[in-house]
């Protein structure tokens, strides 16, 4: 069955969507990185969305799940790389994600990410 | 429908250059011939009777549709496009044609003037081919300043919309002008690309040039300041003048912990601020 790797960095996971996100992968996905967090009680994920160009509600409220799953696994979550056209895509649909921390790239989402784990 | 006698395509054909100076000089009276240059009108209503009378001569039909009335339309078609771009308004176009009608009844006055029964139907068919011409000049006329209008409006818009590099990491984007659902997709568009393409961390949208913001260009801002923000970028918003904020605070707008400035150098400030960067006075 296709999956979506979850590379292990350290106290990170890092999550690489690399295909077009159709609905099954998304819930594995759940499934795999929540059951990774726990296994590795690892102190964040870094999502990078970067060649995902298309979205729909579904794909968004996922993004949105995981994250919040991973908050309350306590790992931090940041969302890098969004294509200008999903994120206009995400507003116009009115998902604004909430509550979930965003960077340009990957650099920076591991700089925020390391900040944010290690203050607490 | 009857079509014209073989007598008035002889006496128009006989008449044109007389009809062609009397036609010039209703021109001029009723000032339709203003922005224009003498000779060219002069050449325009020559041109014009040569066509029109080489078309009368075939004895086809006098429906301006027809296949024979190509050249006239072309013509006319042209003239109200040169027309267009000089500025004049459609009355002046239209009345090219219709100052044609004063010239030329008179003349068949003189050719019938003992008939007429024959004259009324010859008048009738003359004014309606006329008439029929006059609307395809105006209808072009207005195609013509519609398509004027809208490649303004399309230069407008990608002229209203630059993205300016203020420092590294800082983009400013200088709002002008009203804020509508297609101005903001645009201007979303090319600042989340330029965003993309250098890496800003700090985009400022700067809405000193927008005249009045309502709930509907206040939402507009908002969906830009979200789309940014899940890009992973910061967005402040400058320039909300005093009449402004309280136009924002009489709506009851909810800016949702979006960060405003009262000016650009405020906002430029910040975000340097942010970058960790500070401007300080050279030693003399």
């Amino acid at each position: 069955m296709e999956r979506i790797p979850i590379l292990q960095m350290g106290d990170f996971l890092l999550v690489t969507i690399q295909v077009d996100m159709h609905d099954q992968l998304a819930l594995t996905l759940q499934d795999d990185l929540s059951e990774r967090i726990s296994r590795t009680s690892a102190r964040g994920v870094l999502i990078d969305i970067s060649a995902l160009d298309m979205v729909d509600s579904f794909i968004g409220r996922m993004i949105g799940m995981i994250s919040g799953l991973s908050r309350i696994m306590d790992a931090e979550t940041v969302l890098v790389g969004m294509q200008p056209a999903v994120a206009i895509t995400l507003v116009e649909l009115g998902m604004t994600l909430p509550g979930v921390s965003t960077a340009l790239n990957v650099e920076r989402g591991m700089k925020l990410l390391r900040e944010r784990a290690y203050s607490q | 429908m009857a079509s014209l006698q073989q007598t008035t395509v002889n006496c128009v054909k006989r008449s044109e250059a007389q009809l062609s100076a009397s036609w010039l000089a209703d021109l001029e009276a009723s000032g339709a011939t203003r922005n224009l240059k003498a000779e060219d009108i002069a050449q325009q209503t020559s041109d014009f009777l040569r066509l029109l009378t080489s078309v009368l001569e075939k004895g086809g039909s006098l429906s301006i549709n027809a296949a024979e009335w190509d050249e006239v339309r072309q013509f006319l078609e042209k003239l109200s496009h040169q027309r267009a771009l000089v500025g004049q308004d459609s009355q002046q176009t239209a009345n090219f044609i219709f100052a044609l009608k004063g010239p030329l009844f008179t003349l068949l006055q003189q050719e019938y003037a003992g008939e007429p029964a024959l004259l009324a139907e010859q008048l009738w068919e003359i004014s309606q081919t006329l008439d029929a011409l006059g609307m395809h000049t105006i209808r072009t006329f207005q195609k013509s300043r519609e398509a004027v209008i809208k490649r303004q409006q399309e230069e407008l818009l990608e002229l209203s919309t630059p993205v300016v590099k203020l420092w590294d990491g800082v983009l400013a984007l200088p709002m002008i002008g009203t804020l509508d659902s297609q101005r903001t997709q645009v201007v979303m568009e090319s600042l989340l690309q330029r965003i993309v393409d250098t890496g800003s961390e700090i985009a400022i949208i700067d809405i000193t040039g927008v005249p009045t913001v309502d709930t509907l260009v206040a939402q507009h801002l908002l969906k830009t300041v979200t789309a940014i923000r899940l890009m992973g970028a910061d967005c402040i918003i400058s320039g909300v003048r005093p009449q402004i904020a309280q136009t924002i605070v009489h709506l009851g707008l909810d800016l949702q912990g979006v960060v405003t400035k009262a000016n650009l150098a405020d906002a430029l400030a910040l975000a340097l601020r942010r970058l960790g960067l500070t401007v300080a006075k050279a030693a003399v």
